[in-house]
């Protein structure tokens, strides 16, 4: 059987972190599931998870007026959803929204927050990957706004 | 295919078809019987609306069959819409195949990753239909197919079709999604560090706006995809089409004649350059 530290060793976002630190990131993960159309979390929520999905797809929306929700970003397997539990004031600024049945697993944030103010190494190592994420979506954004496929005179 | 490379051949429209609201593909016959048309994938022909203009589009076709040349264009000038106008019987000026071509053969024994942006997708086209022909020969075959919304995805019933087949990966994403899209939303680069291929044996073919090849041929350097195993074919200004006129100069290259597909690495420095 797999266990949650096999899976998280083995995962990309959290390679090359000591044994140590896995053990006590597991300490604040479990395992999770969504059926389609279940929101994961709401925009304006406390934001006190990440999440690492297995298996599904996730819809980052946005509720525009008149337009309903709209979807900036769809998220797949293995990539990781959710900064902003490391981020003051820890809300969400997006709804998340599972598209297809969605298994995942959750990682506490306010868990992980105290981890990392007790140990310094493992808080510069979760922020080092998470930059690393956040970098990768902002240039996705930035070609995204370019409209590159848009007739431009 | 014939002895002065500027002279156009009259060609019949056989048949036109819609694809989105502002592309369309014309297949065309030869109004007199002169053989064949064969054509590597990833080459052009100019076509010549008459009394309008003349600019070069890449043949979309099966590379199999040469009876009917394929071609599949984008409203955006004065040609292109003259071109949109005609029908069924319409007769066009045509010259070609001209430039260089897809690596298909070279890329027998690899994984192969095709990565198509926005109408990019045609001149792409012919390189699926050859290796789908002789899959036997490829490892993984993996299509990442870019779109602006789900109403601009060319090809849609191939894309099922390809999807439908157990041999092919096909993934698609729009930059923005409209009305009931169930399917990705991010740009077309997001979707290479999870596809399926092993970048130490993949050929890369990537068509589509430069800024989008850019920065898929940078994502699949960082998969660890070679710069020797990455090819793109891109577009500049042609006219003469046969390395004559100077119009498609490219620093050094001639997108015409040593193009218009080049490996990255013959490329990469040029494309930072804003002047070229």
């Amino acid at each position: 059987m797999e266990t949650l530290e096999r899976i998280l060793a083995e995962h990309p976002f959290f390679a090359g972190l000591d044994a140590r630190h896995i053990q006590l990131i597991v300490g604040c993960a479990t395992n999770v599931r969504f059926d389609a159309g279940q929101f994961i979390f709401r925009e304006g929520e406390e934001a006190n998870e990440f999440y690492v999905i297995r298996h599904g797809k996730v819809a980052l929306e946005i509720f525009v007026p008149g337009r309903g929700p709209v979807t900036i970003q769809t998220l797949g397997e293995g990539e990781i959803l959710g900064w902003s539990w490391l981020i003051p004031p820890y809300h969400w600024h997006f709804n998340a929204r599972a598209i297809e049945l969605t298994r995942a697993i959750a990682l506490d944030g306010k868990c992980l927050r105290a981890k990392c103010e007790d140990d310094h190494d493992l808080g510069y190592e979760l922020l080092k990957r998470f930059a690393h994420i956040v970098e990768q979506r902002l240039q996705a954004t930035r070609l995204q706004l370019l409209d590159v496929y848009g007739v431009h005179s | 295919m014939m002895s002065d490379p500027m002279i156009p051949r009259q060609y019949r429209i056989s048949r036109v078809r819609r694809e989105t609201a502002d592309t369309f593909t014309l297949e065309l016959t030869p109004v007199q019987d002169e053989g064949t048309f064969s054509f590597a994938p990833g080459q052009f022909n100019m076509l010549y609306v008459f009394g309008v203009g003349e600019i070069p589009i890449s043949i979309s076709g099966d590379p199999a069959n040469p009876r009917t040349v394929v071609h599949t264009t984008r409203v955006v000038g004065t040609v292109t819409r003259a071109m949109g106008t005609l029908k069924r019987g319409d007769v066009l000026g045509v010259r070609g195949p001209f430039g260089s071509h897809w690596p298909v053969e070279e890329a027998e024994g690899n994984d192969v990753v095709i990565v198509a942006g926005g109408i990019g997708l045609a001149p792409l086209r012919p390189a699926l239909f050859y290796i789908l022909s002789r899959r036997e020969k490829y490892g993984r075959v993996v299509l990442l197919y870019g779109a602006r919304t789900p109403e601009d995805i060319l090809y849609r019933r191939e894309l099922g079709r390809w999807r439908a087949q157990f041999d092919l990966d096909v993934y698609v994403t729009v930059d923005r999604a409209t009305g009931g899209w169930r399917g990705n939303v991010g740009v077309v680069t997001t979707l290479i560090p999870r596809a399926p291929f092993d970048p130490l044996n993949t050929v890369a073919m990537v068509c589509g706006p430069e800024v989008m090849m850019r920065f898929t041929a940078l994502e699949l350097r960082k998969r660890g995809v070679g710069a020797d195993n990455i090819f793109l074919s891109m577009e500049r200004n042609m006219k003469c089409a046969v390395g004559f006129c100077g119009h498609c100069q490219f620093g050094p290259t001639f997108v015409c004649k040593d193009g218009p597909v080049f490996p990255y690495r013959r490329v990469k420095d040029l494309l930072a350059i804003w002047e070229l």
